[in-house]
């Protein structure tokens, strides 16, 4: 089997994921929400395993090519989607709310679809300028980061639907419906400032290891590239996040808003760069 | 203390400390950061005037648009955003620095209170008896108690990872490290760039933006640049130049390559591979074949040069490409014939035999030919990297203490009740509370265990 088969066998299960994620949103049933769960985690599964598969395949090629898949759009976009997975890995089995998996899968599925369908997934060698072992540091830490900002956006949209809905309801009838299965309004603000502790860190290293690595090929570690400034204008936002933590009226709604914000920024760092802006960081990734 | 009591110091002061502050500072640098992204920044004013109209490009001027991340404004900004970072932890670090080098060693019931987790338990056992079996277990299930007497109460206090409090203390200090580091770079330090002919030296670069070079005390020689392809396809696989260092007379390093993620330093300047060109017109060596007679000749030829042919005719190299559609160099070439026809056709290296199927009077094989190119080489000085480094580091360390370690401590007070002995204990985590009393619940619930246990 080739890894674009192993992709497509993926992109198929976290469909499949998200749309038994969402049934069980409507039905309540936890066999629904157990069978979701079993296809995300295989779908990361056999994630982890197409991505060792495209790595092999790229050293059967002639000529001494071989290296980590990360090196263009399609590639950055597959490794994005198998963090996303990671991540809601991680805060599933602390918090145990299969509700958030409706709101995160998509994430993971959207990117693997779009990768899938439109991007170019011929393995290229790569080209003097990502000749580094940087690059793996450097792309690995800035999407942990990123797909904890995305279960973190995720969580936030969950919470503004829930209070949203309680305050229109005026507390007369206990949420219904889907609200029914969503985890509090207490834990889904929790999941989310937990999330973004984990992404923070993580974009810190993915930015300073991003420097260390323009010193090293460039001579320089802080040029104002816009992919350089956009990385840390979403650093500047998810540090106010943080602070604003600490004071009052700044947790609940407007801390669900300004984390999805940060994703809107995350996600214009990583692909509105390359696509509207000019810089360094023209290979794609 | 209402705001009319405030003198204006004591209001800029407690200004300098909110919070408030730094989360607006925060959002307006993201916001401003956010421009510079949009208009390209550091170019001439003739190429910003053929985007923006000449009022427009006024404006920007004055706003400093077109250099703005070294505007006074944004400069202003970060320096808020600094005495904000040193007034806040100046404010806060002392009360911090106090609760975890003089802890509460005998707590009284106010601080019992203030435990959602408090617990008493009585068991029929002497004080002493007690004392030590809860010291016992405290320091091999938490860590190791300072135990204080006072009037007949036994008080056991232990902590875990204090320093988990100076975590975010570290984490601002460094942000202020990697100033200190830019700002050692900026004045002392120089980006400057080079191009170097293959064969010559050079011992002068020139700074970005000026025109008065800098003298390196020192001289670098390029010996050979050169380009290497992927197999088979035209995509770039290694720049190379090969660079000696001469100080005063002395040979330091010969002929080390220099590639892309792999540059050259000495004496604290730094030289990367940037870009390379070609230096003059290539020269080929051709071995050229009259058909007719056999006759084989050896033939130099600079591009563009008209060179005479055995028997009459005469050709020159009107175009080469290092790499002819993957087929490697090819040279585009037009041969006269003695009758004056003209005739054009390309010549592959690669098929050294290819030309000779061609009619014609003559074939032309490519023997090999001679560019010299230039190395484009930026060069850097910057004595501050170091620091940056050592901040970004303290920043990294620093952030994983403040978010995943937590200061944990817990008080037990033993005395005696009737005829039995009392405990009373609670505890608490200055972060990530609720994995703290999960922690909590079992602590106590093994330490009864223990002290009901007859031994």
């Amino acid at each position: 089997m080739s890894s674009t088969q192993l992709f497509n066998i993926v992109t198929i299960a976290y469909f499949s994921s998200m749309v038994l994620f969402i049934i069980y949103l409507a039905t309540r049933s936890k066999g629904v929400s157990l069978i979701a769960s079993i296809a995300a985690y295989g779908g990361l599964l056999a994630h982890t395993a197409a991505i060792g598969l495209r790595w092999y395949e790229s050293y059967q090629i002639p000529g001494g090519v071989g290296h980590a898949p990360l090196s263009n759009l399609y590639e950055s976009v597959v490794f994005f989607a198998w963090t996303i997975v990671l991540i809601y890995m991680i805060i599933d089995l602390k918090y145990r709310q299969p509700a958030v998996g409706a709101f995160v899968l998509p994430f993971a599925f959207l990117s693997m679809t779009w990768a899938q369908l439109s991007l170019d997934d011929a393995i290229e060698p790569l080209v003097p300028a990502l000749q580094s072992n940087w690059l793996t540091y450097h792309v690995i830490t800035c999407f942990l980061g990123y797909a904890a900002f995305a279960v973190a956006c995720g969580v936030s949209i969950m919470y503004l639907i829930k209070v949203g809905k309680e305050d229109k309801g005026s507390g007369n009838s206990p949420a219904g419906g889907i609200l029914a299965v969503f985890p509090s309004a207490k834990i889904l603000d929790d999941i989310n400032y937990k999330s973004i502790m984990i992404g923070f860190p993580l974009l810190t290293l993915g930015i300073i290891t991003g420097a260390a690595w323009a010193n090293y090929a460039w001579g320089t570690y802080w040029s104002w590239d816009p992919k350089e400034t956009w990385s840390l204008i979403v650093w500047f936002i998810y540090a106010a996040f943080l602070h604003a933590r600490f004071t009052r009226g700044w947790v609940g709604r407007r801390a669900a808003w300004l984390s999805i914000v940060g994703f809107a920024a995350t996600i214009f760092c990583y692909l509105g760069v390359n696509l509207v802006l000019s810089g360094l960081h023209s290979y794609g990734g | 203390m209402n705001a009319k009591d405030r003198n204006p110091a004591t209001a800029l002061w407690d200004f300098f400390c909110s919070l408030k502050l730094t989360i607006v500072t925060l959002i307006l640098l993201a916001a401003t950061s956010i421009i510079g992204t949009v208009i390209q920044q550091n170019r001439t004013p003739e190429e910003y005037l053929q985007v923006y109209s000449e009022t427009t490009y006024r404006i920007l001027n004055t706003l400093k648009f077109f250099d703005m991340y070294h505007s006074w404004w944004f400069l202003a900004l970060l320096g808020i955003f600094s005495i904000n970072l040193i007034s806040c932890s100046i404010k806060r670090f002392p009360r911090v620095w106090k609760t975890v080098k003089e802890p509460v060693l005998v707590p009284d019931e106010t601080l019992y209170r203030t435990f959602s987790n408090m617990e008493e338990i009585v068991i029929p056992a002497s004080v002493d008896e007690v004392r030590k079996k809860v010291a016992d277990f405290t320091s091999s299930h938490f860590s190791t108690p300072v135990v204080t007497e006072e009037s007949g109460k036994v008080h056991l206090f232990a902590q875990k990872a204090a320093y988990a409090r100076f975590g975010v203390y570290v984490t601002h200090i460094s942000i202020l490290i990697i100033f200190i580091g830019a700002i050692i770079g900026t004045l002392w330090g120089y980006k400057a760039f080079v191009n170097i002919v293959e064969g010559t030296a050079t011992d002068k670069v020139w700074p970005r933006g000026s025109n008065e070079p800098i003298d390196l005390g020192f001289s670098v020689r390029c010996d050979e640049f050169s380009v290497s392809y992927y197999e088979g396809s035209s995509r770039p696989r290694e720049f190379k130049s090969l660079l000696t260092v001469i100080d005063e007379g002395r040979t330091i390093t010969e002929k080390r390559p220099v590639v892309v993620n792999d540059p050259l330093t000495y004496e604290g300047i730094t030289f990367y591979q940037s870009s390379y060109g070609p230096a003059g017109e290539p020269v080929f060596n051709f071995k050229v074949r009259v058909k007719e007679t056999g006759e084989v000749a050896n033939i130099t030829a600079r591009q563009g040069q008209r060179v005479q042919l055995p028997g009459g005719g005469a050709f020159r190299v009107v175009d080469f490409t290092p790499s002819y559609q993957n087929f490697g160099p090819g040279a585009r070439l037009e041969v006269f014939t003695e009758s004056g026809k003209r005739n054009s056709f390309i010549v592959l290296q690669a098929f050294p035999d290819f030309d000779a199927q061609r009619g014609g009077v003559y074939s032309f094989t490519l023997v090999d030919f001679k560019q010299r190119f230039y190395t484009g080489l930026q060069v850097a000085k910057d004595p501050g990297v170091w620091v940056v480094w050592l901040g970004c580091t303290l920043m990294v360390l620093g952030s994983m203490i403040a978010f995943f370690l937590s200061h944990r401590r817990i008080w037990i007070t033993i005395m005696p009740v009737g005829g039995k002995t009392g405990i009373k204990l609670g505890g608490s985590a200055h972060r990530n509370q609720p994995a703290f009393e999960l922690f909590f619940d079992d602590f106590k619930k093994n330490l009864k265990a223990e002290l009901v246990a007859r031994d």
